[in-house]
């Protein structure tokens, strides 16, 4: 490609960016706003830079609670998810048996059930369990659309290795648990990495169903961020800054896998 | 040559068991209740195919497809062109890169209720970055919550902001995996852009382009937070979707009967759809 048409083409992704940070931008400018100037009309920067909207969330328990929660029950739906699903892929990848591609495809079709449907009959469920309102529920609930995903990308990962590997370990007396964790795993790591990015994303994002299963002791951010919301009236500055707030976590989990995101979103298929 | 092997299925199992626990039980539960009346109390009445036969004849369904098939339809639109054209746009190395791919991957981790949110705060007419530059510069007069018009451009505009990250993403994967030699013989053969794009870019995009659109035809066919946080199914009722049709029909007003046979129609067609449409892009694969 010739030099001048680079330069004129990278110009695509430069407004799509801008076009992306925007209202990101317009949510962080609205935290640091006080409630008097939001309300008082239009000004494109904070006028009195406030820090007020966060102190009350870092001092007020129901708040900064929201956020613990949500952070347990991630990460405990990220660890079940590929713990299971680690096994489950190597044996779609490696092994044929009777029925691997329809349980295959039912796997995925889990991933298309609309939450809405599953709402209430997982709050029946859960509580018929008597793990409604706990940390374990919403992680388990999660697994419906997360642990087919894994599965799904895991899947990917694996079929790139070459089997010789799994040959070679064996005939060298490699026991199958001891071929597994020390040369298997780190010769998928990146598939590992991508695919807890990937369980970590849409549990981080949902919420319906984790509304659902919780009241109290379970209640995740995005719960109280819709309660302030409606019950306030009209605390907006409160509500960005409990939203700018919810980015931080995300941000920081594409920092880490960010050298794998080109190839994990191709879920390792190309 | 995969390797027969039954006791593959020890492998499988604890994926099945917790699936089928989220899955089947509910499912069940939601087959129970769509042949069934109840009035209360916990008292239950067969009905039969009754709901199903009324909700396929209500207009209120009918209205509420029509409007989900026609979000689907221009996200789709939109979304698939404007990723492609955005991932191949991008420069493929150089420090560019990864700054684009974690600022494009961050819209897809903000939880969904905070985009409602961030989207509602944005438009507000008079103290919203965009309201305020639609009314105050532009002067178009731009109201989301009294035009069914402004409504559905914002929700069209928010899931483009929220989602066609994930095509350029999947996209970029697929381009970035073409080896140089490809384009070099193609300059030779005087190839014109268009006959690199068709003939070697886009048969190089097939396979994750299928699980982009695939991705996006689920995830917005099902999509409910963001719009219900963002408009709450209005004006009126010009941005009910289908999800929040049925939030309002199961959680709303407790009808369970109908609610639970709305709820098999609508996974029933989102799964002919995707299987469909999976079938038709896998097709010349197989052979």
């Amino acid at each position: 490609m010739t030099q001048p048409k680079m330069r004129l083409s990278i110009l695509i992704p430069i407004l799509y960016t801008l076009f992306l940070m925007l209202p990101i931008y317009w949510l962080v400018a609205m935290s640091f706003k006080t409630t008097g100037e939001i309300l008082s009309g239009f000004s494109l920067f904070p006028q009195t830079w406030t820090f007020d909207n966060y102190r009350v969330i870092f001092t007020d328990p129901t708040w900064y609670w929201g956020y613990i929660n949500s952070i347990i029950y991630v990460s405990l739906n990220t660890v079940i998810s590929i713990t299971v699903a680690l096994p489950a892929a190597y044996a779609f990848s490696r092994y044929s048996f009777l029925g691997d591609k329809h349980l295959f495809f039912w796997l995925l079709t889990n991933r298309m059930a609309p939450a809405a449907v599953f709402a209430l009959p997982f709050f029946q469920l859960y509580s018929a369990v008597e793990l409604f309102d706990t940390h374990l529920a919403v992680a388990l609930a999660h697994c419906l659309f997360n642990i087919p995903l894994a599965v799904w990308i895991l899947e990917g990962f694996m079929g790139g290795v070459p089997k010789e590997l799994d040959e070679t370990a064996a005939v060298d007396g490699y026991s199958f648990p001891r071929f597994f964790m020390t040369i298997f795993l780190p010769s998928i790591k990146a598939g590992v990495g991508v695919a807890a990015f990937f369980c970590f994303m849409f549990s981080w994002v949902e919420l319906l169903l984790a509304k659902t299963l919780t009241a109290v002791a379970a209640k995740p951010i995005a719960a109280t961020m819709t309660k302030t919301a409606s019950s306030a009236g009209y605390e907006l500055g409160l509500l960005a800054a409990a939203g700018t707030l919810t980015i931080i976590p995300g941000a920081i989990v594409i920092y880490f896998v960010r050298n794998y995101i080109a190839k994990g979103f191709a879920l390792g298929r190309v | 040559m995969k390797k027969t092997y039954q006791k593959a299925w020890f492998l499988v199992l604890p994926v099945l068991l917790l699936v089928a626990f989220n899955a089947l039980i509910p499912m069940m539960t939601v087959v129970n209740y769509s042949v069934q009346e109840t009035f209360g109390n916990n008292l239950f009445f067969w009905e039969g195919l009754g709901w199903f036969e009324k909700l396929l004849n209500s207009d209120r369904f009918h209205a509420a497809l029509g409007r989900q098939f026609m979000f689907t339809g221009l996200i789709l639109v939109i979304e698939v062109p404007l990723g492609i054209a955005i991932a191949l746009a991008m420069p493929r190395q150089g420090i560019w890169v990864p700054f684009f791919l974690v600022t494009m991957a961050l819209p897809m981790l903000i939880p969904w209720n905070v985009v409602g949110a961030m989207w509602n705060i944005f438009t507000l007419p008079d103290i919203g970055l965009l309201g305020y530059f639609m009314n105050h510069t532009l002067g178009i007069d731009y109201n989301m919550t009294q035009d069914p018009f402004a409504a559905w451009a914002t929700i069209i505009t928010m899931d483009v902001w929220h989602w066609t990250s994930l095509v350029v993403l999947l996209s970029y994967a697929g381009l970035v995996s073409i080896p140089d030699a490809y384009y070099q013989a193609a300059k030779i053969d005087g190839a014109s852009k268009w006959a690199v794009f068709r003939y070697i870019q886009l048969p190089k995009m097939k396979q994750v382009l299928t699980i982009a659109i695939l991705l996006r035809f689920m995830d917005s066919f099902n999509i409910y937070t963001e719009i219900f946080v963002l408009t709450g199914g209005g004006p009126g009722n010009s941005t009910t979707l289908l999800s929040i049709d049925l939030v309002k029909i199961a959680l709303g007003q407790f009808d369970l009967g109908p609610a639970a046979a709305m709820s098999l129609i609508y996974f029933a067609i989102t799964l002919l759809i995707s299987w469909l449409f999976y079938t038709l892009m896998t097709k010349d694969d197989v052979k």
